[in-house]
């Protein structure tokens, strides 16, 4: 099972380093990582999807929180959360089917970011899913490039994963 | 006042009550080494780098108290890798000061440089390279903090030369403040009270225990819940001096090379008391076999080791020493029954043994060790049949009195680590029992020990033999001795070139007066023991074996 997990770290060098050499180490699977500043400075965020049971998963966060930078896991699959994913895709486009490709970043509430001679680049932000559906919806035209961001989460409503609230609200 | 970098970590040392530094010197810890000069710490020029890690090691294990070593940038940096490695897996608090290269030529492929906070990453507990002189005292003050809390282990401390020259106002930090790191040290109320109900409706309780329970100071706390219980004790390999080994209670060492009344005890008990151990595989053998019959109950410092190899019924996060305070304050005393009648049987049965044949056994010289120095000795060993032997046949009873290399397996651990144990214990006799094959491996320390006369006692038991790998070849590879028959140098003029005494015994009735004469001479004695040469460690499990099948012995 696929779980995501939301890790404030300490924003030192070498962190992201620390956390992906654990991985590795330990044969755990990341599926995707993330990792970005949040509202404080000193303090980064990663979003981990990681694979695995639960042994693994309970492993994972144990062996995480052992490493010094590590402030706070939270395990958020279970929880209500929102999460997204950017893509860029640069597709081949010339004049005949630019009115199709617009069609469909219509419908999937793209955007188009640029504009050549023989392509387009298209801005798509969404959950996974989303994120494939336009893809797939593209293959046809040709995609020359593509990039994307992996996931971010975060969890709806009252609840937080912040190291000011060590026991989650739940008001 | 300004101080420059390098005094700043004297002066930081010294609040941290360093007392021995085992280090090595070169071009970019030059700044340290001059602040050194005349700052009255004392430090020990090893022979190796990696004797500076082992050593500071040995120091640690023996006294409890964190160990330094210090060396240079890139090949004095990763020298002490293996040491690093080996204090890792032991839980040994040390903390490695390396120098580096200045911060403007790092990764810039530079004269002596290695990136060895990149290469100390899965072998640390935590490291850091200290990039700005500000914060090197809190990075020391850190480090100390980290390296002897919760779960030791080592730190690494990287210090650009230029961050040991510059010059800023010290003031030592009186707090550590690190959001991630708060170890749990007291149990919670509601496991323990559940780990008490399981222990009041056992059966045929044993208790498993590792290093966590030296480490934590908790030996009087273990020995009281092993009177209430009436539980007898196994102890791993870094658990040994946890229980006394002459209490009835005691069942001596569990898994590959343990006691038959260990093996039985675990495979048969219907409750197993885990305190500060790990359930390494040399311990558990075929891990669904391992207690198959037993509810554990798991007390360890460490939540990533529990439920990290067996299923736990009763977890409980905490100190060991606090923890069994407060399960012991819930038990009340068990009486003696058919279980303690059987654990009784089990020992008297299985004694350990070897075959006495008028030769000189190697048992037969650690059982003399064990009667000529009353059990009162710091016993530290290499890794091999050497190791198991001293394990076997010394009976430890106080804790920090064996000092092993147990997870890393490291050969050329045993005579540096001495020489720190010597170095912190000075009133206490210390031999390192060494094979012929792992004592060519730091054999440089005895140039240490000679020079600063720490008078450690080398002990080889010499069968011209890599004599555990040969014992696996003989039992698993058919005989086949590839690479395994060894030729050493002739260890009584080594030890005389280095200044040392060499002492050489071939025959039973040599053994005790050779030893006596090392422990009066006051200064390091080498003696080369000719033991017979395919001795075996019995009993043995073959590896991934269930325990209770155990062979020979």
């Amino acid at each position: 099972m696929r779980h995501i997990l939301a890790v404030l770290v300490e924003n030192n060098p070498g962190v992201l380093t620390r956390v992906a050499g654990l991985f590795s180490r330990r044969g755990y699977n990341i599926d995707s990582l993330t990792v970005g500043r949040t509202e404080n400075s000193n303090i980064s965020r990663m979003t981990i999807v990681v694979s695995g049971d639960d042994l693994v998963l309970e492993q994972v966060t144990k062996q995480l929180h052992k490493l010094i930078d590590v402030i706070k896991i939270n395990d958020i699959t279970s929880e209500q959360y929102v999460d997204r994913e950017l893509v860029l895709i640069k597709v081949g486009a010339d004049p005949t089917v630019r009115g199709e490709i617009m069609q469909i970043v219509d419908i999937f509430r793209a955007r188009i970011v640029d504009i050549g001679r023989k392509t387009l680049i298209i801005e798509c932000t969404g959950d996974e899913d989303k994120i494939s559906a336009v893809i797939e919806s593209l293959i046809p035209f040709g995609i020359k490039e593509l990039v994307r961001t992996g996931k971010v989460a975060m969890l709806r409503g009252q609840k937080f994963t912040s190291i000011n609230d060590n026991k989650e609200d739940d008001n | 006042m300004q101080l420059s970098g390098a005094e700043i970590i004297i002066k930081s040392l010294k609040e941290e009550g360093v007392e021995a530094i085992f280090g090595y010197p070169g071009g970019q810890i030059l700044p340290f080494y001059d602040a050194l000069y005349d700052s009255g710490l004392k430090h020990y020029l090893v022979r190796h780098e990696q004797g500076a890690a082992h050593a500071a090691d040995g120091y640690a294990r023996a006294t409890g108290k964190p160990g330094v070593c210090v060396a240079t940038s890139g090949p004095g940096a990763t020298n002490l890798v293996t040491g690093i490695a080996n204090a890792y897996m032991d839980s040994v608090p040390i903390i490695a000061l390396t120098g580096q290269v200045p911060c403007g030529m790092l990764g810039k492929d530079s004269f002596q440089e290695a990136d060895i906070t990149g290469i100390t990453l899965p072998i640390t507990k935590h490291n850091y390279l200290v990039n700005d002189v500000k914060d090197l005292a809190r990075t020391i003050k850190e480090s100390f903090h980290i390296a002897t809390t919760g779960r030791p282990g080592p730190v690494l401390i990287d210090l650009p030369k230029d961050v040991q020259v510059a010059k800023t106002k010290f003031k030592y930090p009186e707090d550590v403040s690190l959001k991630g790191y708060k170890p749990i040290l007291k149990g919670n109320k509601g496991q323990i009270g559940q780990a008490a109900k399981l222990i009041g409706n056992a059966k045929r309780p044993v208790i498993y225990c590792g290093g966590g329970v030296i480490v934590s100071g908790a030996n009087a706390e273990l020995f009281r819940l092993a009177e209430l219980t009436l539980s007898p004790v196994t102890t791993t390999l870094l658990g040994k001096g946890a229980f006394p080994e002459t209490h009835p209670m005691s069942l001596g060492m569990l898994g590959m090379h343990g006691t038959k009344a260990a093996n039985y005890a675990v495979s048969e008990c219907d409750l197993l008391i885990a305190v500060g151990a790990r359930f390494d595989d040399r311990v558990t053998g075929k891990i669904d076999e391992f207690a198959a019959k037993a509810r554990v109950i798991h007390i360890d410092v460490d939540p990533a080791e529990i439920g990290k190899n067996v299923k736990v019924d009763v977890p409980i996060v905490g100190d060991v020493k606090k923890v069994l305070a407060q399960l012991n304050e819930k038990l009340e005393q068990q009486l003696s029954g058919e279980w303690q009648d059987k654990i009784a049987q089990w020992k008297e049965k299985h004694p350990l043994s070897y075959g006495a044949n008028g030769k000189l056994k190697p048992q037969f010289i650690i059982e003399q060790i064990y009667e000529v120095t009353r059990g009162d000795a710091i016993i530290v060993t290499e890794v091999g049949q050497n190791q198991m032997w001293a394990a076997q046949y010394y009976k430890y009873t106080r804790p920090r009195t064996f000092i092993s290399s147990g997870g890393l397996g490291t050969m050329g651990y045993g005579l540096p680590a001495a020489i720190g144990a010597q170095v912190g214990c000075p009133d206490s006799v210390v031999i390192d029992i060494a094979g012929d094959g792992s004592i060519q491996m730091n054999i440089q320390e005895l140039a240490t020990a000679v020079h600063y006369n720490i008078p450690v006692i080398v002990v080889i038991l010499n069968n011209n033999f890599l004599g555990m790998v040969r014992q696996w070849q003989e039992i698993f590879y058919d005989r086949r001795y590839s690479y395994t028959e060894i030729t050493g140098p002739d260890f009584v003029k080594l030890a005389e070139a280095y200044g040392a005494v060499g002492l050489r015994v071939t025959e039973p009735n040599e053994v005790k007066p050779a030893l006596k004469k090392a422990i009066e001479a006051k200064r390091p004695v080498l003696i080369d023991f000719v033991v017979e040469r395919e001795e075996n460690v019995f009993p043995m499990v073959p590896p991934g074996g269930a325990i209770h099948k155990m062979l020979g012995g």
